[in-house]
Parts: structure tokens; C-alpha cells; sequence
């Protein structure tokens, strides 16, 4: 309440004389206090929610608190961790398709249950549920069907992880390419879409893919 | 990797998902868990003060000593916990590096303690955090100079076989080496402070004759002084050529402040006898004999106070220079109001507003000769208001200029603007550092991981994972992550200095080249069990080697297929004769034995040049793969 009456009265003055010395005036209003603080449900409820074991969503939690101490992560926190693990290139897009995968609830952070929860169906899920989440982080607007543009925004937030420094030199049109690939997969009935069903079922298909599903085993 | 980072590793691999579905290409062998430990608390005891966490804290750093094996040399099996005999206080912010990412310096501790404690337990200075780095690298400095100021002082001992002229030279610069350098050292000192009583009391009139006015002694006892005088410059000039002789470098010499100067202290007498009684010039020959009491200033070669001040002066020129404006504002306005204001004053003396400087100067340094003095009220007024605020204006800068000697003094001088530039700079520096770092260990274990992959396919015998150094669990989860990402893609991480080279070449493609073949050149296909160790060195100093037409085609390829005979312990000659031979002839190529894995080389698609001898190499390398096992088609 404090804080707040200070902010009021400090920006009633600055529009007051309409001077605003660089100076003098900035350092105060960065000490605001972060009073979000939120603690996730006991670890009981968790173990029912997820089917992680108590050791391992106490491992989970303590990394998680290490690096976001008020318990939520927000976006740019989100895109700054992820992007450690990709030196070379610009991971900031497909972090943020991730956080949107991950803030189920939509409300611009990511708590520690919903990042257990989606970790819960890629680490220990069936291999559907897997593809149902994947599924889930292609569809942008999640109204059931990927278009070609989806696609497109992903592939290319993947290519964009590479970075500069490739073998071969990375094309202009690699990404379509690949996306044109993808739907030639994926999409039966060439409507221009693929939706939950043809997705499932031509990943079932593949190989290769169903292959990859498993290395999510043994993760953690 | 950061520290904390490393707890979101499984986080990052759980990412990958979204890559499963759109990559066309298998994804690699996850790296797997051997041992795989439940978290645990370990108990680390550095000299009786004990300190706890867990395991996968000090795991995050591999490359240190609690981090690595490095420490079971200091486990205590009675009681079940690590011994250090080091200082628990400097092992705190050690361990709180670990726990968060961050090394701190504290700023009680001693610099060099602090730089023993963490080179003992593997961490690099560099790392400190911006919040203590500073602080870490001014104490560092300090220490540094002090041991070089003590090594300066051990060197005083007299050094064998110096030439007379370093001997000499040495003598002039460090009076105490010798006698006789102590001697001249105060010869030349009574001379000059003969030399500048001389110019003083020339002046001083002397008593008189009775019918003559005052004469100054100059001018009565002429060839007295003028025999001093003679007696001086030439003690002078021979000092001075002396120290010319000597100076290991006569240009910077000639260019330095003293020598300038000890000519200029010289000079006048000189063109004072090149030009005797000449009417026109003695006017300048006068002015010319103030220049004598410069030799004053040879004093600072005797005075370290003096050298000190005249450094301090020289380098608080930007306080100096503030000082000198605002007193210029302060005077020109005060000037301008006091001349207006004493306009209507008769017989006033600020008859100009030049002619008001005079009042002002007085005024604002508090002197008050009382020459000039207002008349009217305003007059009065703003004459009191110019002589408070000459003593707020002259002293807010002095102060900066007195900390700034004794900063001197004590040999630490920076500038902000510097300061802060360079901790950017230094910072963006060590954060390109870490990211290369870590993408240059990518690349690094990729090398040795695809060896290793290969390896563990084939089922080898232990004794050939002893390639597989000291990366950890963690890097390699990681690895395999970014190996993920490249299958997802299908292209592959590579150095800035081959993305260079294979831009260059790419662009050089239409000429007829050898390079496919050539990367046959080093007996890739030749290689055999014993030879698979040298294999994981080899592609890395074959990088750099520039002879090789095109060293990063060579390298790509082995970076993309590995070429591995088992069961044959025939070594083929790696000379290019070999490779020459057809299919049915390279006996090393097409082993005998069964369980082998041949992996074929896939060359870039250039188009077969007629003048290139070595085309049919290409074909030989494909129809390797007729022999049994299992073939890996590289990525290419």
C-alpha cells in the first residue's frame, strides 16, 4: 500500500513540472517488491496428479526453486533457461511455443504444476499421450487441426535453434521444405490440414518416430 | 552450462518432443544412466567445520575437484566423509558457487589466499561474478604491483657485465647504486641551488656608491656573476650530455619533460653569448634571462614529492579544466553585473567589464586588495554575493584534486567512463568465452562420441572406452540433445572456422576438384582395431592443417561416418596407392572376418572430372559396403 501511495505521489510530480531528471529519479522506482510468491500443492496431490515418484518431484521442485525462487516461471525466464542449452542458436521462439504448451491454464506463467504435469505425460506418458502433446504444441490456436502456416512457425523456430554455423549452409527454404515433407506424411486425405487423428495414426506408423517416442524413458 | 541449469536438463530433453514428429532421420542413442545413484547428501569437512549438500550440487561442475573424481582422493572411510585441510571460510563461497552458480569474492579476504583456495579446488578467476569482479581484479592489480615494486627493489644488486653506458645510465637514474654516482648526485644539486641563489640576488641592490643611485649586485660585481654563471652552465651542459650519452634510447630521451627542462635551463646563456651588445635584441635578451629559473624545476630530479605533484596535476587536467571553466563563468558574469551595476557611480574604476575581472578575481579568491571597490548599494550587494560564491566555486574542485594525489600516491588511477567501458567489454568477453566454450565442447565430444557410439554398437571390449574421457553424465544428456536437434534438421554444428571454409567452398564448387578423394588421403579406410584410438585425435588436428586442399570436407566426412574394421589386424598403408586399387584388390577393405562394421563414405556429389585421377575412388568406397554388417549411411 505503501509503495503504491510513493509511486502516485512520485509520478503526480514528475507530471507536475515536467521535468525528469535521469538521475535522480529512476533508481527508486526499480526497488518494487516482488510479492508474488506461490507455493505449489503438497506433494501427495502431485504424486496423484503425476506419475512421478516422491524422489523424484522433490529432485523436480529443487531445481525448479533454484531458478525461480517465487515459484513461477514467466516467459522470459522461461526463454533465458532454455535458450543455456542452445549456444549457437536463437531458441527464444520455440521456448515460447513450449511455455505455451506448458501454461495450460493460460495465465502468462508457468507454475510448478503444470510444469510437472506436462513433463509427467512427455517422461512417463503412453506413446499417445506423447503425440497428444505434441500434437497440442503444434496447433497454435488449438482448435484441433495444424495448417501449413503452424507448421511453418514451428519448423522454423526449430531451424532458428541451429544457428549460423551449419553443415551444410543452411538454405533459405529449408524449413517449407521440411514442412512440405511433413505434410506428405502426415496429411491423409491432402485437405491442406492434419488433424489429431491423422497425426496419431501416420506417427504410428512411422518408424523412426515411434523409435525416438521411447527416448523418453528413462530421462529422468 | 550454468549451475542451476543443469537441474532443467531433463526438462530440455523432455522439449524434444516436439521434434519426434517432424524429423525424417532416426534420433541417436540416448546416453544411459550406468550408476544410477538416488540423490544423496555428502558430508564435506574442511578442516573440522562441516559442511553438507548434495551430490548432484557439486555435480554441476564437472571440471573442478569437488566435482569430479578428484575428490574420492580426500574421502575418509571411517568417517564417511570428505577431508580438506584448506580454510573453511574461503571453502564457503566455494561451496556457494556451487549451490548457486555464483562466485563470489568477499572483500575481507586476502587476494592471494583467495587465488590459492581456488586453484586448489579446480575453479577459474575468470568466473566471478560482475558483482564481486571488479572489486577481485582491482585487489589483484594492487598485488601485482607491489610485487613488482618489490622486484624492482631486488634488482638493485649490481648486475655482472653492463656496458659503461648502462652503468652510467643507471648511476644518473638511481643515485644510490654507487659513490660516485652519489657524488655527482650532489654536485649537481649544489649547483643548481648556486645557480638559482646566483639569478636571486643579482637583483638585490646592493649597497650603494655615494654618488650613485642603488645599484643592484648584478650590475656592481658583473664579472663575479657572470663567472658563477659560466661555472654553472657548464657544469650544466655537461650533465646533460652526459645523461645524453648514457640514455638507452636518445629520442625518447631528448622528448623527456626533464631533459627539456635542463636545455631550456641552459639555452639562454648560450644565445646570451652569441649575442652581446646588440641594441635591438637585448630586450629579448632580457626575457630571455627568465628563463634561467627553470633551472629550478631540475629539482624534481632530486625530489620524488615533486615528481608526484607534477603527476597529480597532469592527470587531474579534467578537474583542473572544470575548475578553470566554472571560475571563467563565475567571473564573466559576476564581471558584467558589477560593471552595470557600478555604471552610474561616478569616477568609478570598473570603467570596462575586462577592467571588472580585476575586481572579480580578487574578490572570489577572498584576496581584497582593495583597489577596486563598489560605491553604489547595488554595487555592494552583488560585490558580497560574488565573494560567497568565489568561496563555494573554488572549493568544490580542490578537494577532487587533493583525493586524487593521495590516490596517486598510493599507484591506482581509473577513470569511470574507462572503468565501466571495460567491464562491459570484459563481461560480453567472458560470455562469448562460456557460449564458445560450451559449443566448442559440443563439437569436441562429437567427435569422440560418435566413436564412442560406434563402439558400443559393435559390442567392444572394455578397454577401448577409456576414449571416453571425463565428460560427464550431464554433458553427454546434453550432447545427445543437440545431436537430436541436428538429426531433427538434418544439418549438423559446426565450427565458425569450417562454416567459413565450406562457405568459401561452396562458393568454388564449379572448379574441378579432387576434394572428395582426398579425404581418403589419411587411410580413413584403413584404419583397424589398433589404430581406432588415433582416430578421435585425427580429425582435430587434421582441421588445422592448411595444406590439404580442402581440410573441412575431410573432416565433415569423418565427423559423418565413421569408418571402422574390426578383426583384421593388417594394417593398410595409408598411401594413396592403395586406395587406387579396385574393390576386388583392397583386401583391408572387404575383411574376411564376420562381425565387422563397415561404414561407406558417401562422397559429396561433385561431378567427375575427367583430369581428376582419382574419380574412380569414389566408386570403390561405395561398393564397400558389400561385405556383411551393418551399414551406417552418413547424414551427408
Amino acid at each position: 500500500m505503501k509503495a503504491k501511495d510513493r509511486d502516485q505521489s512520485l509520478s503526480d510530480s514528475r507530471e507536475l513540472d515536467g521535468s525528469y531528471d535521469q538521475l535522480t529519479d529512476s533508481i527508486e522506482d526499480d526497488f518494487e517488491l516482488s510479492t508474488v510468491c506461490q507455493r505449489p500443492e503438497g506433494l501427495e496431490k502431485l504424486q496423484q496428479l503425476t506419475k512421478f515418484t516422491k524422489k523424484e518431484l522433490q529432485v523436480l521442485y529443487r531445481g525448479f526453486k533454484n531458478e525461480c525462487p517465487s515459484g513461477v516461471v514467466n516467459e522470459d525466464t522461461f526463454k533465458v533457461i532454455y535458450s543455456q542449452f542452445f549456444p549457437q542458436g536463437d531458441s527464444s521462439m520455440y521456448a515460447h511455443f513450449l511455455f505455451e504448451a506448458f501454461d495450460t491454464n493460460k495465465n502468462g506463467s508457468v507454475s510448478f504444476e503444470d510444469f510437472v504435469i506436462g513433463l509427467s505425460i512427455i517422461l512417463r506418458g503412453t506413446i499417445n499421450d506423447r503425440l497428444n502433446w505434441a500434437f497440442n504444441l503444434y496447433d497454435l490456436n488449438k482448435d484441433g487441426c495444424i495448417t501449413k502456416e503452424e507448421m511453418l512457425d514451428i519448423m522454423k523456430s526449430i531451424y532458428d535453434m541451429m544457428g549460423k554455423y551449419t553443415y551444410p549452409c543452411m538454405q533459405e527454404d529449408a524449413p517449407r521444405e521440411h514442412v512440405e515433407i511433413f505434410f506428405q506424411k502426415m496429411d491423409r486425405n491432402n485437405d491442406g490440414v492434419v488433424t489429431i487423428d491423422e497425426f496419431i495414426e501416420s506417427c504410428q506408423k512411422d518408424e523412426n518416430i515411434m523409435q525416438s517416442m521411447q527416448l523418453f524413458d528413462n530421462v529422468i | 552450462m550454468a549451475a542451476g541449469v543443469a537441474a532443467w536438463l531433463p526438462f530440455a530433453r523432455a522439449a524434444a518432443i516436439g521434434w519426434m514428429p517432424v524429423a525424417n532421420l532416426p534420433m541417436p542413442i540416448a546416453p544411459t544412466d550406468k550408476n544410477k545413484r538416488q540423490d544423496e547428501l555428502i558430508v564435506l569437512n574442511v578442516s573440522g567445520r562441516r559442511f553438507q549438500t548434495w551430490r548432484n550440487t557439486l555435480d554441476r561442475y564437472p571440471d573442478t575437484l569437488l566435482g569430479s573424481s578428484e575428490k574420492e582422493f580426500f574421502y575418509n572411510e571411517e568417517t564417511r566423509e570428505y577431508f580438506f585441510d584448506r580454510d573453511p571460510d574461503v571453502f564457503r563461497s566455494i561451496l556457494n558457487f556451487y549451490r548457486t552458480g555464483k562466485l563470489h569474492y568477499p572483500r575481507y579476504e586476502c587476494i592471494s589466499a583467495y587465488d590459492e583456495e581456488l586453484a586448489f579446488f579446480g575453479i577459474i578467476p575468470e568466473i566471478i561474478s560482475d558483482c564481486c569482479y571488479e572489486e577481485y581484479k582491482d585487489r589483484k592489480r594492487e598485488n601485482a604491483e607491489r610485487l613488482m615494486d618489490d622486484l624492482e627493489d631486488s634488482k638493485d644488486s649490481k648486475l655482472p657485465n653492463m656496458t659503461f653506458r648502462e652503468t652510467m645510465w643507471r648511476a644518473f637514474e638511481n643515485p644510490h647504486t654507487s659513490t660516485m654516482a652519489l657524488v655527482f648526485y650532489y654536485v649537481t644539486g649544489f649547483f643548481i641551488a648556486v645557480s638559482v641563489i646566483t639569478n636571486v640576488v643579482e637583483t638585490v641592490p646592493c649597497g650603494s656608491t655615494p654618488n650613485q643611485r642603488d645599484v643592484p649586485c648584478g650590475e656592481r660585481y658583473t664579472v663575479a656573476f657572470f663567472c658563477m654563471d659560466t661555472a654553472c652552465v657548464m657544469i650544466f651542459t655537461v650533465e646533460y650530455l652526459m645523461r645524453l650519452f648514457a640514455a638507452p634510447s636518445r629520442y625518447r630521451f631528448m622528448r623527456s619533460v626533464m631533459s627539456i627542462i635542463d636545455v631550456v635551463a641552459i639555452l639562454p646563456y648560450y644565445i646570451g653569448l652569441v649575442m652581446t651588445d646588440n641594441e635591438d635584441v637585448s630586450g629579448a635578451f632580457v626575457t630571455l634571462r627568465v628563463f634561467r629559473v627553470f633551472r629550478i624545476f631540475k629539482f624534481s630530479r632530486h625530489s620524488q614529492g615533486l615528481r608526484i605533484l607534477g603527476y597529480t596535476l597532469k592527470s587531474c587536467a579534467s578537474e583542473l579544466g572544470f575548475l578553470l571553466f566554472s571560475l571563467t563563468m563565475a567571473i564573466i558574469i559576476f564581471a558584467t553585473v558589477m560593471f552595470y551595476a557600478e555604471k552610474g557611480s561616478s569616477s568609478s574604476k570598473f570603467t570596462s567589464i575586462p577592467a571588472s575581472f580585476w575586481y572579480t578575481i580578487v574578490t572570489m579568491t577572498t584576496l581584497g586588495y582593495g583597489d577596486m571597490v563598489p560605491k553604489t548599494i547595488a554595487g555592494k550587494i552583488f560585490g558580497s554575493i560574488c565573494s560567497l560564491s568565489g568561496v563555494l566555486v573554488i572549493a568544490l574542485p580542490v578537494p577532487v584534486i587533493v583525493s586524487n594525489f593521495s590516490r596517486i600516491y598510493h599507484q591506482n588511477q581509473r577513470a569511470d567512463k574507462r572503468r565501466a567501458q571495460k567491464v562491459q567489454k570484459a563481461r560480453l568477453a567472458r560470455m562469448r568465452i562460456s557460449k564458445t566454450g560450451s559449443s566448442n565442447a559440443f563439437l569436441h565430444s562429437k567427435r569422440n562420441g560418435m566413436l564412442n557410439q560406434a563402439l558400443e554398437l559393435t559390442g567392444s571390449t572394455g578397454e577401448d572406452r577409456h576414449l571416453n574421457k571425463t565428460t560427464s553424465l550431464i554433458e553427454s544428456q546434453h550432447h545427445h540433445l543437440l545431436h537430436c536437434l541436428e538429426k531433427t534438421t538434418n544439418h549438423e554444428f559446426v565450427d565458425e572456422q569450417l562454416f567459413e571454409q565450406s562457405y568459401l567452398e561452396s562458393a568454388l564448387q564449379s572448379l574441378p576438384s579432387r576434394s572428395p578423394s582426398l579425404s581418403s588421403q589419411e587411410g580413413i579406410t584403413g584404419t583397424c582395431c589398433s589404430r581406432r584410438a588415433k582416430r578421435g585425435s585425427r580429425p582435430s588436428s587434421e582441421a588445422h592443417k592448411p595444406s590439404h586442399m580442402h581440410p573441412h570436407t575431410h573432416n565433415l566426412q569423418e565427423l559423418s561416418a565413421i569408418h571402422i574394421q574390426c578383426g583384421e589386424q593388417r594394417t593398410l598403408n595409408t598411401s594413396r596407392s592403395s586406395l587406387n586399387m579396385r574393390p576386388d584388390e583392397s583386401g583391408g577393405l572387404n575383411c574376411k572376418s564376420s562381425s565387422q562394421v563397415t561404414t561407406a563414405i558417401i562422397s559429396i556429389p561433385t561431378p567427375p572430372t575427367n583430369n581428376s585421377p582419382t574419380s574412380p575412388e569414389a566408386p570403390p568406397n561405395l561398393a564397400s559396403n558389400s561385405s556383411a554388417g551393418v551399414v551406417k549411411v552418413s547424414a551427408l
